[in-house]
């Protein structure tokens, strides 16, 4: 069963590294795994989906020294969303079509040319692949997916703590702009 | 005051306590060699190969239970520190490598000797870092040995580019405690864990303790044997185990396992509670996992969170310091007495009696029992002995009782052939004592054999003890055992080590029968100024028995037959 967890880090050099080379020393298959920053330059923050013992996976990130906190939100009533670019092939016939499902999808058309148009769609993984389906026999000639990244609902936060930034002082603490 | 990172990096190890330092130079380490002859109170040994300063750092540590410091240059030198670091990680064992790197502005260009160590080390290592700015160097270094020598210890490597060792900045050492958002090992066990754990106990007809590493790591001992004979539950250890108990005490079973005794496998089997005490349940101490324990329920007390249900399920999880949580029990704990069981447990000790190869009479050949037995004899059961990996040290857990915490140094999780003369120079130079034994195989003292030179060198009062029989004799006795007798590639040709010892001028003898072993032993033990090797040419197809055959039940020991006339 896929399980998703969520992932408090420093942003410090090579810790995405970390991250994947205990996913793959441990054998834990990756579905999915997303980073980005957060409100706190020092920290990402990771949203990851296994097909692994979510519980084993938990502990064994929490190894990693620069793993700040770990979330299971499996069960957690959350909002999980995966953007998807599809760049279709189109004629006169087909390309009506493809603005039909955008409304459905409430997708968007974000490029288009003579013979392709991109689209551009949001939402949780169903959604994206259902979309997919229905564009493939009118012809996908490209596609890339972001990856799922999710935040559980109501008033429950998952945020840097707060010592975290009162401690760093001057250092440069390895921290390097866009080094993840 | 201005210093270079060369001199923090050494101004930091002195505040960390260290005195020894076990390495070797290049290119681009050289700033901190050179910055070394400003500080004659930290002392470097010269080792023969990386591998060795690993070792040795790792010996020191787990002797003296402070970090063990290792240093090599980039590329080559800091690739040999890997077995080291790998046998460092699987042990838990304190240590902290500094390697010298290429300059920052040619990292990545496949500069001369680079090689990305932090990468390469990323899966051995607890935590490493590659230090790209000198204002961190200080505070890095800090964080290193906090790092290795808390929570569950562990290795940590540390790679320091030459212009960050050359470069020039105002040294403070950061003396505020270190705060690290992500790493937070934990102590106590909670309370709702501490009371179902009572209510196990309590009501357990047939409890083993299973005492691990995690023993002697915590400083536990006293705890444990006092739980022990509160509630009269007998011990069975694991090779990492040993010297956490007194193997002595009547509550002891010896070690568990692949090669453990018949009685504390057989306890284990039959037992209604397993009490875990900082250990792993490795696959060489449960064999088959299906039918391991079947009817004990099991408490399992780790400090690594995520031990706990790794291979074994356990009824009551408790994530803590082990000293600290059996000081959380043991007020609360009631007198038990488990009369039946440790009747039975007698009988299974008996029969192991009769099968031992040390109450047989052997008197035509030199069997490694004896040898290790006699050994125990002629040092009192009291020296510090360092093993290498094979039969040999199987024969040493079996033969040799030790009586206290940190006296068996040995490879257990990686079992790494080499270990063992390095690593006993590294415990001879943290204890200062010349009681440290190495036995070691022919084989696997021939994979680190260079470190003679070290020995001598530094004049490390160790006492070497080859256990000789012509094979690399593990091995070997697998292929007796599952490959029909086919000793492919285990018969070992083997220099005259009395004479290479000599040419390293290091006091030599050999030993063919057992009459002689416990002179031998007296020998050099009165030598306690420098190395002494002792050559035992022992019988060459010997058995180490009881052996559970990898991934079989444990209760399914191939055991020593019962005597016949003329022993084996
Ligand atoms: C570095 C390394 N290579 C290979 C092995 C596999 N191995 C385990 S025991 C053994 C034989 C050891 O022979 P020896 O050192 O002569 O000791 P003995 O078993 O004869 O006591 C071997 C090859 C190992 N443990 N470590």
């Amino acid at each position: 069963m896929k399980q998703t967890l969520v992932a408090l880090v420093e942003n410090k050099p090579g810790v995405l590294n970390r991250v994947a080379s205990l996913f793959r020393r441990r054998n834990f298959n990756i579905d999915s795994l997303t980073v980005g920053r957060t409100e706190s330059p020092e920290v990402s923050r990771m949203t990851i989906v296994v097909d692994a013992d979510a519980e084993k996976v938990q502990k064994q990130l929490y190894k990693l020294v620069n793993v700040i906190q770990v979330e299971d939100v499996t069960d957690t009533p959350n909002v999980s969303r995966d953007l998807a670019l599809i760049k279709v092939q189109v004629n006169n016939e087909t390309r009506g079509q493809v603005t039909q499902l955008c409304d459905i999808f409430r997708a968007h058309i974000v490029d288009a040319g003579p013979d392709t148009v991109i689209v551009e769609v949001t939402g949780n993984e169903d959604k994206i692949t259902s979309m997919t389906e229905l564009l493939r026999p009118i012809g996908i000639l490209e596609m890339v997916r972001t990856g799922v990244v999710t935040m559980t609902r109501g008033d429950a936060v998952l945020a840097p703590p707060e010592f975290y930034f009162a401690t760093n002082g001057n250092r440069s603490n390895g921290f390097r702009q866009n080094v993840l | 005051m201005k210093l270079t990172g060369a001199e923090i990096i050494l101004e930091c190890l002195i505040r960390e306590g260290v005195e020894v330092m076990f390495g070797y130079p290049g290119g681009a380490i050289l700033p901190t060699y050179d910055a070394m002859t400003k500080y004659p109170q930290l002392r470097h040994v010269l080792v023969r190969h990386e591998q060795g300063a690993a070792h040795m750092a790792d010996g020191y540590a787990r002797a003296t239970g402070k970090v063990g410091v290792a240093i090599a240059t980039s590329g080559p030198g800091a690739t040999n520190l890997v077995t080291g670091i790998a046998t460092a990680m699987m042990d838990s064992s304190p240590i902290v490598c500094i390697t010298g790197q290429v300059p920052t502005p040619a990292i990545g260009s496949d500069a001369f000797q680079e090689t990305d160590v932090t990468g390469v080390t990323l899966p051995v290592t607890k935590h490493n870092y590659l230090v790209y700015d000198v204002e961190d160097l200080a505070y890095t270094i800090k964080e290193a040995f906090h790092i290795a020598r808390t929570g569950r210890p562990g290795p940590v490597l540390v790679d320091v580019p030459k212009d960050v060792q050359n470069a020039v900045t105002e040294f403070e050492y950061p003396e505020d405690e270190i705060i690290l958002p992500g790493y937070r090992p934990p102590q106590a066990a909670e309370e709702e864990q501490v009371r179902v754990a009572l209510e196990l106990i309590e009501s357990a007809e047939r409890p083993v303790i299973l005492a691990g590493h995690g023993v002697i790591m915590s400083g536990a001992s006293r705890e444990l044997l006092q739980f022990a004979e509160m509630t009269q539950t007998p011990i069975a250890l694991t090779l990492l185990g040993k010297g956490g108990v007194p193997e002595h005490h009547p509550l002891s079973l010896g070690m568990m396992g692949m090669h453990g005794t018949g009685q504390a496998n057989l306890a284990i089997q039959n037992a209604d509670l397993l009490l875990a005490f900082g250990m792993r349940f490795d696959d060489r101490v449960t064999g088959n996992l299906k039918t391991y324990a079947p009817n004990a329920r099991k408490i399992h007390i780790d400090i690594d969170s995520s031990e706990i249900h790794k291979n074994v399920r356990a009824d009551v999880p408790i994530v803590g310091d082990l000293k600290t949580v059996l000081n959380q029990l043991l007020p609360r704990m009631k007198r038990i007495e488990h009369k039946a069981w440790m009747a039975q447990i007698r009988d299974w000790m008996e029969d192991a009696d009769e099968r031992d190869i040390v109450n047989q009479n052997v008197s035509n050949r030199l069997l490694a029992a004896h040898v290790i037995h006699d050994m125990w004899t002629a040092t009192n059961g009291d020296a510090i002995i360092v093993t290498d990996v094979g039969q040999h040290q199987m024969w040493e857990a079996q033969y040799y009782p030790h009586e206290r915490p940190h006296t068996l140094l040995t490879s257990g999780g990686l079992g790494t052939m080499g270990f063992g003369m390095p690593a006993a120079i590294g415990a001879a130079m943290g204890l200062k004592q010349p009681n440290v034994w190495a036995i070691v195989g022919d084989g696997g003292f021939q994979m680190t054999i260079t470190e003679l030179g070290t020995a001598a060198q530094e004049r490390v009062p160790i006492n070497i003890a080859i256990i000789n029989n012509g094979y690399l004799g593990m091995v070997r006795q697998w292929q007796e055992f599952f490959y029909e007798e086919r000793y492919n590639a285990t018969p070992m040709f083997n220099p005259d080590f009395v004479k290479l010892a000599e040419a390293y001028s290091i006091p030599a003898r050999r030993v063919t029968t057992r009459d002689e072993v416990i002179a031998a032993v007296e020998w050099a033990n009165s030598i306690t100024d420098g190395p002494v090797l002792i050559d035992f040419v022992v019988e060459k197809h010997d058995i180490v028995y009881p052996m559970v055959p990898a991934g079989a039940d444990l209760h399914n020991m191939i055991r020593r037959p019962m005597p016949s006339p003329d022993g084996i």
